[in-house]
């Protein structure tokens, strides 16, 4: 096997001021945008992104081709179309977008740029979280650049096509993530989610169509313009196209973020880069893609980390950045953990989210301090139909039963014994 | 009354964006970057150049959870709450802030320094536990850390 390709993050030197203009361009930056601007018209990157078998990497793992095929053409109307990219990055666990944001934002510029082309947006939106701020500025200080030089603006390399990017800072709340709570909150509302149909890319910002697209999913669309996308497909290990920015966190000896092909065994993202466990640290199970996924266990450490084998095997890949429970973390704290998040960051808009959550997370505290009783595990399995897929008005809440219904399925016996000793066995 | 700086900074931000209203988020970051936080007074002379009612601007202040209502410390402490802090042990480290500061999570230090809260996963769970203080990522913490970052603060203020 060749030397496995790293193109999100060759360029990036974690700890260290990003590529500046010359330097991307001298790697060869903004040329796919040079090339597509003056030899493909926007459908053909919209083939070839779709051909590329690119799907989203914000969670649900959608076909980005296909997503940009939902936008009314041009020629068929007049109306407005707009780009959101959402680096809003709040899902406990997962801390990717932010190596790609302050590691080489011009790189993240030129996706943007590139996918409004396709769509013939001609506003693009880089909604990024309160936290980030380097993010932030780095991609406020490219974005000027990028200006300078003719990248965006008007008449883009003499092209005749225009685009202005607004650099978002956002205010807090992980609800802000969901695509449409997105789109109210540009719009300056608080981040509540629309009813779907109508999907985004039909009705969206100021009810124009409008494509929500990850940062990571943004950052390959340059390397596929460039290289095609058979190389893109060519890079993974298995079914599912490119390359994956993988994390490990939890107790491991080299906790990161590992750029490595799609479909690579749990097993090798763990042990060899993340350096295995920590002496004498047994590990139990994992959440694969943050902390709306199910656990999976040990079983399943020989699994390609793609979206087809990790759906297979009941969880989902998600944002591909795992968290490890290990035999001396109490699987009851990390879910009470986790449904605290949950709780405290629902919207409030549909009851049985809004009222079920903070039952959920109370009923976890009151087990982890072994003040439980029996049928509360009753209320718990209960709450994780109730409160599932279809039930609530956006999928936060289904997100997290997800690592709850798992929870209770593998690691029952730790409940029980919580309540029936009255104390946590780890405390 | 906002200055003059700010109420061209705030028009210039109008303009560029598609409608008036989208500005409030922006708007209310820069307020409190101006002024520590964003105060009843504040939202009555901003609602009114969104377009906007004070109640319809004050339910978005509300809904965001880093748009301060009240004053805060000169420097905000945001410490992780979320899982990978979690199962790195969060607690030993949160627990000498508090002492430290005479402060719990939601307080001010009595010297106006320090504001004292917690925040969801901050995107740095391979340096957990960790914190950010103003715009600055701090991690993996440990109490000698704490001890450290802290006096660099006090220093920075004397
Ligand atoms: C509660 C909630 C939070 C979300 N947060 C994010 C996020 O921070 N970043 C992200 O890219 N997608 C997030 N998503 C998924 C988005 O709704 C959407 O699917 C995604 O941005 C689409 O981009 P992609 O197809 O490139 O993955 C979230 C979804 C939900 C339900
Ligand atoms: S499921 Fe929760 S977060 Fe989603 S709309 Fe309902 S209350 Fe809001
Ligand atoms: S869980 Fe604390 S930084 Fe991610």
């Amino acid at each position: 096997m060749t030397a496995t390709e790293t193109p999100l993050t060759r360029d990036i030197r974690p700890g260290e001021a990003p590529p500046g203009l010359r330097e991307y361009e001298s790697k060869g930056g903004y040329s796919a945008l040079r090339k597509a601007l003056r030899q493909m018209s926007p459908d053909e990157v919209i083939d070839e992104v779709r051909a590329s078998n690119l799907r989203g990497r914000g969670g649900a793992g959608f076909p980005t081709g296909m997503k940009w095929g939902f936008v009314p053409k041009k020629d068929e109307t007049s109306t407005r179309r707009y780009l959101a990219v959402n680096g809003d990055e709040m899902e406990p666990g997962t801390f990717k977008d932010r190596l790609l944001m302050e590691g080489n934002p011009h790189q993240l510029l030129e996706g943007v740029i590139l996918a409004s082309y396709a769509i013939q947006a001609d506003l693009a939106y880089i909604f990024i979280r309160w936290a980030y701020h380097p993010a932030f500025n780095r991609l406020r200080a490219a974005a000027g650049e990028a200006r300078e030089a003719g990248y965006i603006g008007k008449d883009i390399l003499g092209t005749g096509f225009n685009l202005r990017v607004h650099i978002h800072g956002s205010a807090g709340r992980y609800m802000c993530g969901e695509e449409t709570a997105l789109l109210s909150s540009i719009e300056g509302s608080p981040a509540r989610p629309r009813a779907k149909p109508p999907f985004p890319p039909v009705v969206g910002l100021y009810g124009k169509p409008t494509i929500v697209q990850n940062i990571e999913t943004i950052c390959n669309v340059p390397h596929i313009v460039n290289k095609g996308a058979s190389w893109f497909r060519s890079l993974a290990r298995s079914d599912d196209a490119g390359t994956k920015l993988y994390g490990v966190s939890g107790r491991v000896n080299r906790p990161g973020i590992f750029e490595l092909p799609m479909g690579t065994p749990i097993r090798e993202i763990i042990e060899d880069h993340a350096g295995g466990m920590w002496d004498g640290v047994r590990l139990r199970g994992f959440l694969p893609g943050g902390g709306s996924t199910r656990f999976l266990l040990e079983e399943h450490l020989d699994l390609p980390m793609d979206f087809g084998h990790i759906e297979g095997a009941g969880s989902r890949l998600g944002t591909g950045t795992m968290i490890i429970l290990d035999d001396r973390t109490c699987p009851v704290g990390l879910l009470h953990n986790l449904e605290h998040f949950y709780a405290r960051e629902s919207c409030g808009w549909c009851t049985p989210c809004r009222d079920g959550l903070p039952w959920v997370e109370k009923t976890l505290d009151a087990i982890e301090k072994g003040e439980g009783r029996i049928e509360d595990l009753d209320v718990l399995d209960r709450h994780c139909t109730l409160l599932g897929p279809g039930r609530t008005f956006c999928a936060l809440a289904p997100g997290a039963m997800d690592p709850l219904a798992s929870g209770l399925e593998f690691f029952r016996a730790d409940f029980v014994t919580h309540i029936n000793d009255g104390k946590c066995p780890w405390g | 009354m906002f200055s003059r700086e700010e109420i061209e900074t705030i028009e210039a931000a109008i303009q560029r964006e598609e409608t008036p209203r989208s500005v409030s988020i922006a708007a209310m970051r820069f307020i409190q970057k101006q002024r520590g936080y964003v105060s009843d007074q504040s939202l009555a002379d901003l609602a009114p150049m969104l377009g906007m009612s004070v109640s319809g601007l004050e339910s978005v202040a509300t809904f965001y959870s880093l748009i301060f209502r009240k004053p805060v410390g000169r420097h905000v402490i945001l410490v992780c709450d979320s899982v990978s802090c979690w199962i790195l042990g969060r607690e030993r480290p949160l627990d000498h802030l508090r002492r430290r500061l005479g402060v719990d999570l939601g307080q001010t230090t009595a010297d106006d320094l320090f504001t004292l809260l917690a925040i969801p996963c901050l995107g740095a769970c391979d340096r957990a536990p960790a914190m950010l203080i103003d715009e600055t990522l701090y991690g993996p913490l440990t109490p000698e850390s704490i001890d450290e970052i802290l006096s660099s603060y006090r220093e920075l203020d004397r």
